[in-house]
């Protein structure tokens, strides 16, 4: 400890020469490119919403990311956000009812590019045991979901599992180029005319440019 | 400056809280009319999570609704699990062996327990007490240890069944349980400490969401709600069910009726759950785990290779179920929000021809408004902890 | 709750001052009911709240079950429960349909203004089932979405959902 720290104070007087300098740099730097850093970056600092519906809520993202003994924290998830604009992710931990879907869509079309959604449970994947009138049966319905997480209600340690196979997956895809393919444009409420309206000229050019900037 | 009032408009604003909320306890949407900060009326708009689980369970047999209506009101699944049973065990006629009746009521209690730890670590967090969450949790998860040792999922454990339990507890269990609750008091006092005295928690509950107890009863409400109040209406001693005859436990009653009061008899309930475990933890029998009447109860596996009749009762429990005579039975129980009552009419067939449950919250989220009307929004945020509403039930 | 005698002494006593109200009692696995004539379902349960001796004062209950195919129909479950004895006693109002005929809601009295806890439960009553409640404050659906067509939990009314596509039935649905 003490060596290194003596180290560290003779390559800052430049002190250091020739092989011992490489050495030295050689352990400390590394070489990549830009988009790697970005996806290593992103994945581990991801920020989830505080979004809970039902059930699985109760697992994660209570027990899983607010609890001591199975701690998403640790994989950078610490910060929980409220407000969609600020958040990265969210988890859809419960089964989401068809009062309740608009409310969802919404809340994923307020959050800011990049982001992602966990289908947490059987219930927001697929349904679950639900197969009746008043849940829909899989949130693939009606917005684009990155990771499906399978249980009832799926064991933290899943959800861990599941968290990170998405960071896996952030790291790896820094341009998110499928989300090009399902990102459901053409299914956005436009401000001040709500669902199914059509958003003014000046609205829809600022919509596309900003389309084309992210490369959608 | 002129002297006197200074010229304020104010205007009543009505705003839109929740469905996503971080104060709203589920997906409850408030519509509140302010004045200032003042609530004038409020209006809850329920149906976020609204499932159609009384729908599902009349497409299915009595022994697959099970798992249907743990999930209404999730926090406290065991409680649903007994009032189905409880009812259908009543309608055929079924009695549950003394073993299986002290394994509920250990079960039941230490869901109450589960109950009452999120209910605190939530609510707490929401009046800004953060740490509570994390202690609660950290409790609650040991609940869920003792769960998962039993049946061998954390929540939502299809444990009980019609007839009695699943099966019985593994070797170990008790030890483990009692190493449970002989920890419990001494982190529910490390609560109180916490809690109890602290000026912030004090002056944010103490006087605020008081509703008279005549007003209360008129609303349906029960439960610690009701208990803080002052009125001792607890159906664990009004009506006899399971092992609570046999068991001594107090039933802790609040004086005023605010939040503090509810806060106080839930934690103390909490206590009083710790003690029935304990006694049950003494007092339970030896015997079977279930009923033995191969009518309505599954057989032993280890029988099935060897005796003929049970697996003709197996395979036609598993595929069709077994069948009820018409009738119809309110059943109600004391879950840790109030009454809960399950409601099953059967016609004869092997579906459930409805089932319908009373849930607390849903009744007790008619108290709400009493509640919060002519208090700040502060204190309705506190009230609405203090309300414990789980959204689960009260969409069902 | 009371027993079967006490059963018939409450609707001999309900039958002096409301007579034609208590159509039939049950007795079935030891939960007495009284089914009345929903005309008079009101007067009936203030009887049972406010009559010397009764007390029913705490409605714990309002739920609807769909009796199909058999007629009536609705049968609209009041469960009442004595506090001070224990006792529970149910109330039956059976109402007919009369949407195949004329396309109406079936109605009955609402109870709110006896029991103010019934607000929630008669909207989720008409709320599953249509049946409307007059003098209800404000009848409106509460779980479902306000612009749901359907009174899901009726008997004929689909369940709903998806069939889970297997290898044999997945081209029907791409």
């Amino acid at each position: 400890m003490r060596e290194r720290q003596l180290r560290a104070r003779e390559m800052l007087r430049g002190d250091l020469e020739g092989e011992e300098l490489e050495r030295y740099v050689e352990q400390r730097v590394v070489m990549t490119n830009f988009e790697k850093m970005l996806g290593w970056a992103r994945a581990n600092s991801m920020f989830p919403l505080t979004f809970g519906l039902a059930c699985c809520a109760i697992e994660a993202p209570i027990a899983l990311v607010g609890s001591p003994r199975y701690d998403l924290a640790r994989f950078g998830a610490e910060v929980l956000r409220a407000s969609p604009r600020q958040a990265d992710f969210i988890i859809l931990s419960g089964r989401v009812s068809i009062k309740m879907a608009p409310i969802v869509r919404r809340l994923y079309d307020q959050m800011l590019e990049p982001k992602w959604a966990v289908s947490m449970g059987a219930c927001s994947s697929s349904g679950g045991m639900f197969a009746n009138y008043a849940v829909v049966q899989g949130a693939d319905k009606f917005m684009p979901i990155d990771l499906h997480i399978p249980g009832c209600p799926p064991r933290p340690e899943a959800v861990m599992y599941g968290f990170n196979k998405l960071q896996r997956k952030i790291t790896g895809n820094p341009d998110q180029g499928w989300r090009q393919r399902y990102s459901a444009s053409g299914t956005e409420e436009w401000a001040r005319g709500g669902v199914r309206s059509t958003p003014s000229p000046e609205a829809a050019q600022a919509y596309e440019k900003a389309r084309g900037l992210i490369g959608a | 400056m002129a002297e006197g009032a200074v010229d304020t408009q104010t205007e009543v604003m009505t705003i839109n809280i929740g469905p996503h909320h971080p104060a709203t306890h589920g997906v409850l949407r408030l519509v509140v009319d302010l004045e200032g900060e003042v609530v004038r009326d409020l209006r809850p708009v329920i149906g976020y999570v609204h499932t159609g689980i009384e729908k599902s369970c009349e497409q299915h047999s009595y022994w697959k609704v099970i798992p249907f209506v743990e999930r209404m009101d999730y926090v406290s699944y065991f409680f649903q699990m007994e009032a189905f049973c409880g009812a259908v065990e009543r309608l055929v006629g079924l009695e549950i062996p003394p073993r299986a009746r002290y394994l509920r009521t250990i079960f039941l209690e230490l869901c109450r327990i589960h109950s009452h730890l999120v209910w605190l670590g939530t609510t707490a967090l929401d009046l800004g007490a953060v740490s509570m969450l994390w202690y609660c949790f950290r409790d609650r998860d040991r609940v869920l240890d003792l769960f998962e040792m039993a049946t061998g999922q954390r929540m939502h454990t299809r444990y009980f069944q019609v007839g009695g339990v699943i099966e019985d507890v593994p070797p170990g269990f008790e030890a483990k349980a009692r190493e449970f609750v002989a920890e419990m008091p001494v982190r529910v006092k490390q609560y109180q400490a916490l809690l109890d005295r602290n000026e912030v928690f004090l002056s944010r509950t103490k006087g605020t969401g008081i509703v008279p107890r005549e007003r209360l009863l008129d609303l349906g409400v029960t439960g610690p709600l009701l208990r803080a109040a002052g009125e001792p209406w607890d159906l664990r001693k009004a009506f006899d069910y399971l092992a609570y005859p046999e068991l001594d436990f107090k039933v802790p009653v609040g004086t005023v009726g605010d939040n503090y009061d509810r806060y106080r008899v839930r934690v103390a309930e909490m206590v009083e759950s710790t003690r029935i475990v304990e006694q049950a933890l003494d007092a339970l029998p030896e015997g079977p785990h279930i009923a033995d009447d191969r009518k309505y109860v599954l057989p032993p596996r280890s029988e099935l290779s060897t005796s003929m009749e049970s697996l003709i009762h197996h395979f036609k429990l598993v595929t069709e179920g077994y069948r009820v005579d018409p009738g119809e039975l309110y059943y109600s129980i004391e879950s840790p929000r109030g009454e809960l009552g399950c409601f099953v009419l059967a016609d004869g067939s092997s579906k459930p021809a409805r089932v319908h449950f009373r849930d607390a919250s849903f009744v007790n989220l008619q108290a709400f408004r009493a509640m919060s009307v002519g208090g700040y929004v502060a204190d309705m945020i506190a009230s609405l902890g203090m309300l414990d509403p789980i959204l689960g039930g009260v969409d069902r | 709750m009371p027993d079967a005698p006490g059963l018939e002494l409450i609707r001999g006593e309900i039958e002096q001052d409301h007579p034609g109200a208590v159509l039939d009692t049950s007795f079935d696995r030891e939960q007495p009911a009284l089914v009345v004539d929903p005309a008079l379902v009101l007067s009936v349960l203030s009887w049972l709240r406010d009559a010397p001796g009764q007390g029913y004062g705490f409605l714990s209950s309002l739920h609807v079950a769909d009796y199909l195919p058999s007629r009536p129909r609705f049968g609209v479950h009041y469960e009442l429960l004595n506090r001070d004895r224990v006792e529970r006693i149910r109330v039956k109002a059976m109402l007919e349909d009369p949407s195949a005929a004329d396309r109406r809601l079936p109605e009955i009295d609402s109870c709110v203004g006896l029991f103010p806890t019934a607000e929630f439960q008669e909207r989720e009553a008409y709320d599953f089932f249509g049946i409307v409640f007059r003098g209800h404050p404000d009848l409106t659906r509460i779980l479902l979405p306000d612009d749901y067509v359907g009174w899901p939990l009726r008997r004929d009314f689909p369940v709903g959902g998806e069939p889970v596509t297997f290898t044999h039935n997945e081209r029907r649905y791409g």
